[in-house]
This record gives structure tokens, C-alpha cells and sequence, in this order.
């Protein structure tokens, strides 16, 4: 297989792995520091025969995709902060009647307006609790341009595997940066599981799998798709038994695959003292201050959170080694530092280190902090 | 109308007695049934409300969204496949107060889509609340002294927005509403009826409207045709509402949101 390295901007590997991955159908509101995706989906998406729509804001820019993927398209759309704050209530209609897409969501500083063209990881925890009501969310976190590729792609697949909303969480950053990446590996693509008999359809009737088989529009089915609490047959019902049983399947259908969903990248954690944990941009900040610690001969490590949700805490604590002390450096006040004090409670130290001025945190700067704090 | 456009399983409906939308219903279906159209290729698409609940008890496919956002779901699913009808059934509420940009926005690009606008002057299902349709001085639960708010003309207000076809109907005037909506289906390119119905159990009760049958018959009184009412002045025109087709343009292509042509 020949080699095709290109320069690429990050938003500009999200539009083109998301087109790699399928999806033929994009519609969006301008945003900083996401509008590129929006850009180059105008230019990309007549040329592989799909469909570009600017919408008038990004509500309904998340309705849109909703409904093409309920007509059968792979679909993306892409926004930040403030404009995800407008999605939260598609968001959780997309969870309810379990349609696959996938939303780019680029941090920038918040709250509000707040700094449009400055880094940070505040929108962490809306990813996960943006919407009202118990739902479940799988959140993919890319840390470089050739992963945002890499995991627009895996996002679409995961999205029409498991019928869920699919959130990537870049940052201002990595949208921004250029870096070259090698785009010339065909993606092995997911579809999604399509009924082939109509006698007896149930769209939301499951297997041992928890993910139903629901008929894109159009295709004779008579489906009928509700963000009330619905039964198998899709229609809407008030009785609290099948209201528990729908939001325990929407649980189950991701944590009975933890192990296709969840990946973490761990670096030297086995003999680790000091292990730091982090995600995104931050965390090539802790590879580099890794290597300078260990160069000082200091048993440092990484865990790197490439799925930040569904988040496994058994899966943590086993993947975390015996490090005596925890470091979670971000880009925020200390959110996914929740995370991790639930999972340790008080058996290890756990640190968190916040930078709260719309810059990024260094290498040196880690360094520093573990000096100073006597880590 | 061939029953089995209705899911007779999801009977009966939890409208009122003598509520308006079982006749808006029943057009519309008797439209599509008309039109011959191949009954998988049709999606209906509500937002929330007692309208909203319609497309439920039909046996196409459908798609109850959230409050207002009907519109861009019905966009979605018309551009990824320009092959289905796709019919929106929503409420004078969730299309002109909370889905009232997506309302503008559609008819300006000429999405051809068609929106049927069951109109009863108010929120029926959160209990007879004020709407941007409800007219001045109204008694509602949100304005028990009547309304001060001003309402849209709905018909103007898509014609203004680049609407390509618009008319208004009235449930009594049921052969007039059927043909209506059969044409809003057929043209292509954003068309919009406001289907006027009623509320007899808020709005009509608050604002001594009568019985539901009464209501139903007075629309003869203040409804008139707009062939007649061309014919006389606006001083004659007071406290009537005009119904009839008042927009019915053939759609340009170069500015209708057809989908581009293959770029190399």
C-alpha cells in the first residue's frame, strides 16, 4: 500500500475522515474554532455526491442530521461550546430513539462567549451531562490531527454500530493545528444492522445485542419514531415498566461492550510512582514531560483517555498500575479529576493540576509543578 | 379515503371532543390519497402538541421530534432522499413561536417540503395558553385579561419568507381544505396551509365561542373566500379571516435548494 502522507489541519482531518468513514449528508452553523469542518464540507460534499446544508442555527443543525440519518445517510455535524449548548436537546432525542450520528464538538474558552479562540477542556463533563435525563453518550477524545482522522472514522462506525450519538471532543488546538498524517489506509466501515422482514416488525425490539433494527425511512416499514418512552413497536407508552427497561437497554447496549468501546493509550504505568492522566491536547504535554522524567529517573507514566464516556472504573483503576501518586492535568477547574477521585477514593494521591488562562499547559510546566509540590 | 391509512390499533386519539384536528386529519389523508402517492415513500413529521400526535395514528412512517424542530428534521430527511414526500403536521404554537426560525429559514431556501399548520389559536396540550396566533385580546391561561400581543398573519409571514405555495383553510369548509392541501402536496417546493381548526375545550370555552358544533359552523360567518373577498374593501373586510390560495409560484430551480450538480 503506497503512502500518502499529507499536511492536514485538524478540523480539515475530521471533514475528510468523516467522508473516509461514509457520511454523505453534513449540516452546520459557523462556529469558532470548528467553521473549517463546515467549509470543507461545502467544497467535499457535491464532489462524492453528498449533501452540505448551512442551517440557521445549530439547533436545527443537529435536527438535520437527525432526520438523514433516520433516512439512511451516515451524518456529521460539528460545533463548539456554545453551539453544543444548543444542541443538548437533540442530543437527547437522538439518544432516545437511538439515531446514529456524530457532533464535533471543539472546546474553546467558556462560559458563554468566553474566549472564542482560546484552548481549554471545559466542556468535558457537558458531553456527558449536556442533556436532561438518565442517557448514555460514547465521547472519543483525539489528541493530534492524525487521530482526529482516525477517529471521525471509528466515531461513524461506532455511532451506526450501537444506534447512539457519538460525540469527538477536540479542542481549539488540535482543530487548528497542521500536522501531516497518512491518510492512504482504507477504513474498515460499519453499516448498520437493517431489518429484512416486515412481518412482525418491531423497530425497537431486541436481541442479545440490546440494539434494535430499525428500518430507514422510506423503505416500507411504516416506522414510527417518538422521544416519548415508547415500546418495542415505537409508539408511545406511560407505563414505568417499560420506561425501565428502555433507559436500562440504553445502558446496556454500551456497557455490555466496553471492550469494543473503550480504549485508553498507557504509557509506562507498570512501574510507575507518579502517573499522569489526561486527555487531548494536554496529554502531549504529560508524553513529553514523561519522557523528561524518566530521562531524570523518575518512574513516571500516562494513561491517556482516548474514550472518555462511557467511563469504566474498574477498567481505570486496572489500567492505572500501582502509582502511589495520580497527576490529572487539565484545562479546566477539575473535571475529569472527578473521575478520577471516584475511582480511587483515598487509596492513592490524587492531584489535580488546572490552567484556567485559555493557554495550554507545557511540558515544563509539569515538570515544575511536580517539583514544587513534592510529588 | 382508504381506511388503512390509519392505524386503527392506536385508536382512539386523545384529542377532546370536538376538537378541530380529526377534520385537518382526515383532509389530509383524503389529499394523499388523492395524489395516489406510493404509501412508503410518504413521511409525516410533528413536533409537540395536541397536533403533533396526528402523524402516530397513520400507518406511514413517522416522526414525532421535539417541540418546533419538525421543520429541520423534514429538511434532513428531504435532502438525503429527494425521493420521499415529507409532510409536516404541527401545531400554531410549535410552528410560530418555538419553531417559528425554522419556519422562515425552510421557506426561504424552498426545501419542498409541506407544512400543515393545525391551527386552534392556542397551546391545547399544556392547557390553553396563549400562541403567537392567538388573536388581540384573547382570554388565555398565560393572559387572563386577554392577549396584548399582537399575532402573526401566518400566511403573510411565509409569503414573506419565500413560501412558493401558501394557502389557508377552515375545518368547515372541508372539500376547499382537502383541495388545498392536495395542492400544497403537489407543488414542489415549500408550500404551507394553515388549516384553521378549533379548541373548543380552552380556547373556545375562555372566549364564549359556543359549543363545538357552533364554532364549526361559525367559521361560514367569518371565513370568506378570497375570490370574494377580492371583490371588496378592506372596511368590508373587518373581523373576517380570508381563506383560499395566496401564493402559488413555480419554483426557480437555481434558487430552490436543489441539490448541486456533481462538482469534478
Amino acid at each position: 500500500m503506497s503512502e500518502r502522507v499529507v499536511l492536514m489541519q485538524g478540523n480539515e482531518a475530521v471533514a475528510e475522515g468523516a467522508l473516509a468513514a461514509g457520511v454523505r449528508f453534513f449540516a452546520g452553523y459557523p462556529i469558532t474554532p470548528s467553521s473549517e469542518i463546515a467549509e470543507v464540507m461545502a467544497r467535499r460534499m457535491p464532489q462524492v455526491g453528498g449533501t452540505f446544508i448551512q442551517m440557521e442555527d445549530e439547533i436545527s443543525s443537529i435536527m438535520a442530521i437527525i432526520g438523514a440519518s433516520l433516512a439512511g445517510k451516515k451524518v456529521l455535524t460539528a460545533t463548539s461550546g456554545p453551539g453544543f449548548s444548543l444542541m443538548q436537546e437533540g442530543l437527547g432525542y437522538a439518544c432516545m430513539i437511538e439515531a446514529p450520528i456524530v457532533i464535533l464538538e471543539s472546546m474553546r474558552y467558556g462560559p458563554s462567549t468566553g474566549m472564542p479562540t482560546k484552548v481549554s477542556q471545559m466542556d468535558l463533563m457537558q458531553t456527558r451531562w449536556g442533556t436532561h435525563g438518565d442517557h448514555w453518550i460514547i465521547v472519543l477524545s483525539p489528541s493530534s490531527v492524525e487521530e482526529s482522522y482516525q477517529l471521525t472514522i471509528r466515531a461513524v462506525n461506532l455511532a451506526e454500530k450501537y444506534r447512539n450519538p457519538v460525540i469527538l471532543l477536540s479542542d481549539e488546538t488540535i482543530s487548528h493545528l497542521r500536522e501531516p498524517i497518512d491518510t492512504s489506509t482504507t477504513p474498515t466501515l460499519v453499516e448498520r444492522k437493517l431489518p429484512v422482514d416486515k412481518t412482525g416488525y418491531l423497530p425497537y425490539k431486541t436481541d442479545a445485542s440490546l440494539i434494535p433494527t430499525i428500518a430507514n425511512l422510506g423503505t416500507g416499514y411504516r416506522t414510527s419514531f417518538t422521544g416519548l418512552v415508547h415500546n418495542e413497536s415505537g409508539f408511545q407508552t406511560a407505563n414505568g415498566h417499560v420506561a425501565e427497561a428502555l433507559i436500562e437497554r440504553l445502558r446496556d447496549k454500551l456497557f455490555n461492550n466496553l471492550d469494543d468501546i473503550i480504549q485508553y493509550e498507557s504509557d509506562r504505568v507498570e512501574d510507575a510512582d507518579i502517573v499522569f492522566m489526561s486527555f487531548g491536547i494536554t496529554a502531549r504535554a504529560v508524553s513529553e514531560a514523561v519522557e523528561s522524567l524518566r530521562s531524570q529517573g523518575r518512574k513516571a507514566g500516562s494513561l491517556r483517555f482516548i474514550t472518555l464516556f462511557p467511563f469504566d472504573d474498574d477498567r481505570v483503576r486496572s489500567a492505572a498500575g500501582h502509582a502511589r501518586t495520580v497527576v490529572v492535568p487539565e484545562l479546566n477547574s477539575g473535571q475529569l479529576v472527578l473521575l478520577i477521585k471516584r475511582v480511587f477514593g483515598d487509596s492513592r494521591q490524587i492531584v489535580p493540576m488546572n490552567k484556567i488562562n485559555g493557554d495550554l499547559i507545557s511540558p515544563q510546566e509539569i515538570l515544575s509543578f511536580v517539583k514544587e509540590e513534592n510529588l | 379515503m382508504k381506511l388503512d391509512a390509519l392505524r386503527s390499533e392506536r385508536l382512539p386519539n386523545i384529542w377532546c371532543p370536538g376538537c378541530g384536528n380529526g377534520i385537518v386529519l382526515r383532509a389530509l389523508l383524503e389529499a394523499i390519497d388523492q395524489l395516489k402517492l406510493d404509501p412508503d415513500k410518504v413521511v409525516l413529521v410533528s413536533g409537540i402538541g395536541c397536533s403533533s400526535r396526528a402523524p402516530a395514528y397513520t400507518a406511514f412512517d413517522n416522526v414525532h421530534t421535539l417541540h418546533g424542530r419538525a421543520i429541520p428534521v423534514a429538511t434532513g430527511i428531504k435532502l438525503a432522499n429527494p425521493d420521499l414526500t415529507v409532510i409536516v403536521v404541527t401545531g400554531d404554537g410549535d410552528s410560530s413561536a418555538i419553531g417559528g426560525n425554522h419556519l422562515i429559514h425552510a421557506a426561504r431556501r424552498d426545501v419542498d417540503i409541506t407544512v400543515i399548520v393545525f391551527n386552534n389559536f392556542n397551546y391545547g396540550m399544556t392547557g390553553g395558553q396563549g400562541s403567537p396566533l392567538t388573536p388581540v385580546s384573547s382570554i388565555t391561561t398565560t393572559a387572563p385579561n386577554g392577549t396584548l400581543d399582537r399575532p402573526f398573519d401566518l400566511v403573510n409571514l411565509a409569503a414573506g419568507a419565500g413560501a412558493t405555495y401558501v394557502a389557508r383553510s377552515g375545518i368547515y369548509f372541508t372539500k376547499h381544505m382537502v383541495d388545498h392541501i392536495r395542492k400544497a402536496i403537489a407543488h414542489h417546493g415549500f408550500s404551507l396551509v394553515d388549516a384553521v381548526a378549533q379548541c373548543p375545550t380552552y380556547f373556545g370555552r375562555f372566549n364564549k365561542k359556543g359549543s363545538a358544533g357552533q364554532m364549526l359552523v361559525s367559521q361560514k360567518d367569518w371565513m370568506v373566500l378570497k375570490s370574494v373577498a377580492d371583490k371588496k374593501t378592506p372596511e368590508e373586510l373587518v373581523g373576517k379571516t380570508v381563506i383560499g390560495e395566496f401564493v402559488n409560484i413555480e419554483r426557480n430551480p437555481a434558487q430552490s435548494g436543489e441539490a448541486p450538480k456533481e462538482q469534478a
